[in-house]
């Protein structure tokens, strides 16, 4: 337990480690998701167009 | 390589490459955080906080790495018209700037508790924020015009005028006094232990792996875009009669 609470105090620099690496992981996590869901618009997007074309009369 | 100016050869090409990159990229996270965290040595100056290096370093080079892309892909673009290079420029600018961004925000963390101070005025310092603007100019330009050619033109211009930042980048530590330590990768090998390398490579290896399953996403992205646009404009410049042909 005492290992554990070391490890979440970096010897003093918790705020600036932790902070660090939360914002390294939560933006490569949030492009990843973003870009996903921007994808999946786009397939969307083009396959509606795309119907949208042939049904023209 | 001349095959590869094919979108569709090359998203074959990137597509195939996509799901091995991103078993690399969760493999290498999963090897290079606990090794970044725990297993390497608290520095005997910085102590824990060195560890912040672990992320900052390979957000630098990332950074340095798609500008250098993006300028090279700008000059294909520029010179042999290739297709897929514009692609490859635009798909990899938000990137680029979000690694910037990311070298700058550890950088600041980083600096606080060893020099005092989240910013100084410094070579390195100012040189990577420029790049940074550099990146969020290119971005503003390329979807500056509503002809998206003139836009790609007119970015890779400024991709291309602006790598003269790169070096200046690289070199900002040796010609100017800098609070910045200096390159850990010199010509006579590396400056720190082979307990902080190994940590240090497996990060940077996984954030290339993470960039090129993001740039494939975004490279698909990028073409359905161009295939919207060209859909709409047919339609618009076409009146409803000649779509009647090709259906019959």
């Amino acid at each position: 337990m005492d290992l554990f609470a070391d490890f979440l105090h970096m010897g003093g620099y918790a705020y600036f480690v932790w902070s660090a690496y939360g914002v390294v992981i939560v933006s490569l996590i949030a492009a990843l998701v973003m870009t996903w869901r921007g994808l999946k618009a786009r397939e969307r997007e083009f396959e509606a167009v795309r119907r949208d074309r042939q049904s023209t009369p | 390589m001349h095959k590869y100016a094919n979108p569709t050869d090359f998203m074959r090409l990137a597509n195939s490459i996509l799901p091995w990159a991103a078993i690399v990229t969760v493999a290498l996270f999963l090897a290079g955080l606990p090794m970044a965290l725990v297993v390497s040595p608290p520095d005997y100056q910085q102590g824990d906080a060195a560890r912040i290096m672990y992320i900052h370093v390979p957000s630098a080079w990332m950074g340095l790495m798609i500008y250098g892309i993006m300028a090279a892909n700008s000059a294909a673009f520029l010179i042999w018209r290739h297709p897929m290079a514009t692609l490859i420029a635009r798909a990899s600018a938000p990137l680029g700037c979000m690694f910037t961004a990311l070298c700058l925000i550890t950088g600041m963390l980083w600096g606080k508790p060893m020099w005092g101070a989240y910013w100084v005025w410094d070579a390195r310092l100012t040189s990577m924020l420029i790049l940074q603007f550099l990146y969020i100019g290119y971005l503003a330009l390329a979807d500056a015009f509503e002809d998206s050619e003139r836009g790609d033109k007119a970015a890779a211009v400024l991709a291309l005028v602006g790598s003269v930042n790169l070096p200046i980048i690289h070199f900002s530590v040796n010609w100017w006094n800098t609070l910045h330590q200096p390159s850990i990768l010199t010509m006579q090998g590396f400056t720190v232990s082979a307990a902080m390398l190994w940590p240090l490579f497996l990060m940077v290896g996984a954030f290339m792996a993470y960039y090129v399953c993001l740039l494939v996403l975004r490279l698909r992205i990028e073409i359905l875009d161009a295939k919207i646009r060209n859909a709409r404009r047919a339609r618009a410049a076409a009146p409803v009669a000649t779509a009647t042909p090709q259906q019959v």
